[in-house]
């Protein structure tokens, strides 16, 4: 592993808790890591299952869904089916040997810019310490 | 009971009861049947065959069949049925236009197998418990183990999910023995299991053949087919892409896939692409209730339904929020 | 004629490998050959060396673009040498067939690049398969082509060079002197056996000849025929002579690889144009790939057929369509016109 290895984290916000958690973080002056990239989605449930491949196609080393919690989806149950789609898909691909830790899930709400600062914070550190994406990459995308 | 069905085929064209057969045509040698279409008794006379290498489910031929006027019988055995029922459930095929006669299955050969046991065989029959076949270089017994398709030797259940007519009796569910190799492979390493997938599907070259023989897979356009979808890719480029398809197809049809097995049956290659739908639906019972894709018209899929105490994603079974 | 004993047969390998990599027969497809390997030296291989010479996905060539710049990135065509062991005679046809594609004018410079710096040893048929029909295009397993001829006889492995390429790797080998006997052998017992398989009366009877085109072209029975086909590229992918490939683009980015991929006439968008799809249903892609083997090609190559009978369509059809099917439903003297 690169002594400096600072890996890209994807994060999957849904529009209405956890894209405006990470803008209260923001407006809150907290830290979290420069590397996460934020893709806002409509809703947890918008996040199809092609879109955490083709993050880790694109360069990602990590890929964290963030949506609303349980029983608070704008759309009243949008969370629920992402819930059963994240915890099969990642089943899968820990089927196939990819590692477990690259991917979760974090309900994070409007009000909780901390956590979400402190999430994207751990997650980092998580990835750091396993390493760049070698299961899921695509070297094509690796040449400069 | 190559007789029955025979008949069976002939009566129902004779009587006019329908216009069509679905059934399986001879070829050339013993093993070689390919799906077709009978107009006419004399026909199914001619060239209905119904044997231990009927493996090809007919069920998705119906979608096209259907569309068109007439009324068509299709011979379907345990597993087809289920795929007939969730094709159904899909409103992918019309099933007044249906004639359904379940055939009850003894399971089916692989003529890769006893090509691989007997090499250049021409001509296979019963004997004892398994098959005597002539050779081009003489003959070989085999047993009927070691000539069945990888999916009968695991066989998922012998009872109809549906029929109008049941030719045979009807069966029972299987023991469930055929998610051991699933929970060997759970049982790994993830290093193991990575080396294991990346062995497997490393020989994949892209013919495309799980997808279009799939009942599940049946988007009038599919998303590696469309070069729109930014994804679209005819031969897999490199080790990422033959994971993106496999890992996609077996997701998107979690919930629909009704573990015929036809993915592995058709595989040129050989990988075992059942593997991947079959821990699908080991999850998918374990967390979610036992469900059985085509087993029931009501019931909801598990990724169409949820309950507010579902576990989270994070594997270690921790129950969700409940509102 | 040289020789080698077929008990020493990892010595003769490692000796190839020593010149170049060697691919030949190991676990149903051609790979290279390390110590401890064993080819599989009795059946045919589930898919043929066409990977070798005209691989599956083969990067043309990339740019990469900064700010206003573009810069033309070379793709390296395969130089370094390399030995294929191992190959029927269907197979060699073939490479034979995929030459008239790819080295007649505008020559294919990969292709080429792979052809020149290749070595094929083929290897007369030991055990011909049930669905062999090499026969009825004229191929005689017992004699296959490349650039050095072998034959497993019943201890020796024989050898005999067919062009100054082959000549030049035999002379780096430790091989003995052999008669013409033992070869002669092999070539007895390998026709013996292709006396007797069952496709072996296959007749090209009605095929082939241009007055005959557009009666094919039009025979009705094509309907009937493709009516189950699932529209896959399995034969396509599996055949050693189909060569239509697509050309396409990756962009990661900041670089833009552009490479081919083999493509199928089975699959919905084939030669697909602005204007839409030539051929809008099954029976048409189904019978394109028929008519290209059958008709198309051997009118334009002077009688030498598209397909060379090595049966691994019959084979890997998932659903048991395949070209003898096709051949004995629209060919024979009934139906010469």
């Amino acid at each position: 592993m690169q002594v400096n290895f600072t890996p890209t984290i994807v994060a999957f916000c849904c529009n209405w808790c956890s894209y405006a958690g990470a803008d209260l973080s923001g407006t809150n002056r907290l830290q979290y890591p420069a590397n996460v990239k934020i893709i806002r989605i409509p809703c947890s449930c918008r996040l199809n299952p092609m879109f955490i491949l083709r993050a880790f196609q694109r360069g990602a080393d990590g890929v964290i869904l963030c949506g609303c919690h349980p029983g608070d989806c704008h759309y009243t149950t949008g969370n629920y089916y992402a819930r059963r789609r994240m915890t099969l898909l990642f089943s899968l691909l820990d089927y196939l040997g990819i590692e477990r830790e690259r991917t979760r899930v974090e309900w994070i709400s409007a009000a909780e810019g901390a956590k979400f600062a402190a999430t994207m914070a751990e997650f980092t550190e998580t990835i750091r310490a396993l390493g760049e994406n070698r299961r899921l990459e695509d070297l094509r995308c690796k040449q400069m | 009971m190559q007789a029955d069905v025979k008949t069976r085929a002939i009566q129902l064209l004779e009587e006019g009861q329908v216009d069509r057969v679905l059934g399986w045509k001879a070829g050339e040698f013993f093993y070689d049947l390919t799906p077709a279409v009978f107009t006419s008794p004399q026909q199914v006379e001619r060239e209905f065959v119904w044997s231990s290498f009927s493996g090809p489910n007919l069920s998705k031929y119906l979608i096209a069949e259907t569309r068109k006027p007439g009324k068509i019988a299709a011979f379907l055995k345990p597993c087809d049925t289920y795929s007939f029922q969730q094709l159904r459930k899909e409103h992918r095929l019309q099933a007044d236009r249906v004639y359904v006669v379940a055939v009850q299955c003894p399971g089916m050969c692989d003529p890769d197998k006893v090509q691989a046991a007997a090499p250049g065989p021409i001509s296979l029959r019963k004997e004892g418990d398994g098959f005597l076949v002539q050779t081009l270089y003489g003959e070989k017994r085999l047993t009927r183990q070691a000539a069945l398709e990888e999916g009968c030797l695991t066989c998922k259940t012998k009872k109809m999910a549906y029929f109008d007519e049941l030719i045979g009796q009807d069966g029972q569910d299987g023991d469930g023995s055929r998610f051991d190799q699933v929970h060997r492979l759970e049982a790994m390493t993830p290093e193991e299991r990575f080396a294991f997938w990346q062995g497997e599907l490393s020989r994949c070259i892209r013919c495309n053949a799980c997808r279009n023989v799939c009942p599940a897979c049946s988007c009038e356009k599919c998303v590696f087919d469309n070069p729109a979808s930014g994804v679209e890719n005819k031969a897999a480029a490199n080790r990422f892409e033959e994971n993106l398809f496999h890992i996609i197809r077996a997701f998107h049809v979690a919930g629909r896939c009704t573990d015929c097995g036809e993915c592995s049956r058709v595989c040129p290659q050989h990988i075992p692409l059942h593997l991947l739908n079959r821990k699908l639906i080991e999850d998918m019972n374990r967390l979610y209730g036992p469900y059985q894709a085509g087993g029931d018209l009501e019931a909801k899929a598990p990724l169409t339904d949820f309950r507010y105490d579902d576990p989270e994603p994070d594997g270690g079974g921790r129950r969700g929020g409940a509102q | 004629m040289n020789g080698f004993p077929l008990s020493r047969l990892p010595e003769l390998m490692a000796a190839m490998a020593a010149v170049a990599t060697v691919y030949c027969p190991l676990a149903g497809k051609f790979a290279p050959w390390t110590e401890g390997a064993v080819p599989e030296l009795t059946g045919n291989t589930k898919l043929g060396p066409k990977d070798l010479f005209f691989p599956q996905v083969e990067d043309l060539v990339r740019f990469r673009v900064s700010g206003k710049d573009l810069e033309v990135l070379d793709t390296q065509l395969r130089q370094e040498p390399f030995v294929v062991f191992g190959v029927r005679a269907c197979d060699c046809r073939a490479l034979e067939i995929l030459d008239r594609v790819f080295l007649t004018e505008p020559v294919d410079t990969f292709y080429q690049a792979r052809r020149a710096n290749g070595v094929v040893i083929s290897l007369a048929c030991q055990r011909p398969e049930e669905t062999c029909f090499c026969g009825a295009f004229g191929i005689d397993g017992a004699e296959p082509g490349g650039d050095i001829t072998a034959w497993q006889g019943e201890d020796t492995l024989f050898f005999r060079a067919n062009t100054e390429k082959g000549q030049a790797l035999l002379d780096r080998l430790p091989l003995q002197e052999a008669g013409e006997d033992g070869a002669e052998a092999a070539k007895a017992k390998t026709r013996a056996i292709l006396q007797r398989l069952p496709l072996g009366n296959l007749s090209t009877q009605g095929f082939g000849q241009a007055e005959n085109l557009l009666d094919l072209f039009n025979r009705p029975e094509w309907s009937e025929l493709s009516a189950s086909c699932l529209g896959c590229g399995a034969c396509t992918f599996v055949c050693p002579t189909c060569q239509c490939y697509d050309i396409k683009e990756f962009d990661n980015g900041h670089e833009v690889c552009r490479y081919r991929c083999w493509d199928s006439c089975m699959y919905a968008d084939f030669t697909l144009m602005s204007a839409g799809q030539p051929r809008p249903t099954q029976v048409e892609r189904f019978r394109q790939r028929f008519m290209h083997k059958l008709q198309y090609f051997p009118a334009n190559n002077g009688g030498i057929f598209g397909c060379v009978g090595c049966g691994r369509c019959l084979r890997q059809c998932p659903i048991h369509m395949n070209i003898v099917k096709v051949m004995k439903t629209l060919g024979g003297e009934d139906h010469a016109s």
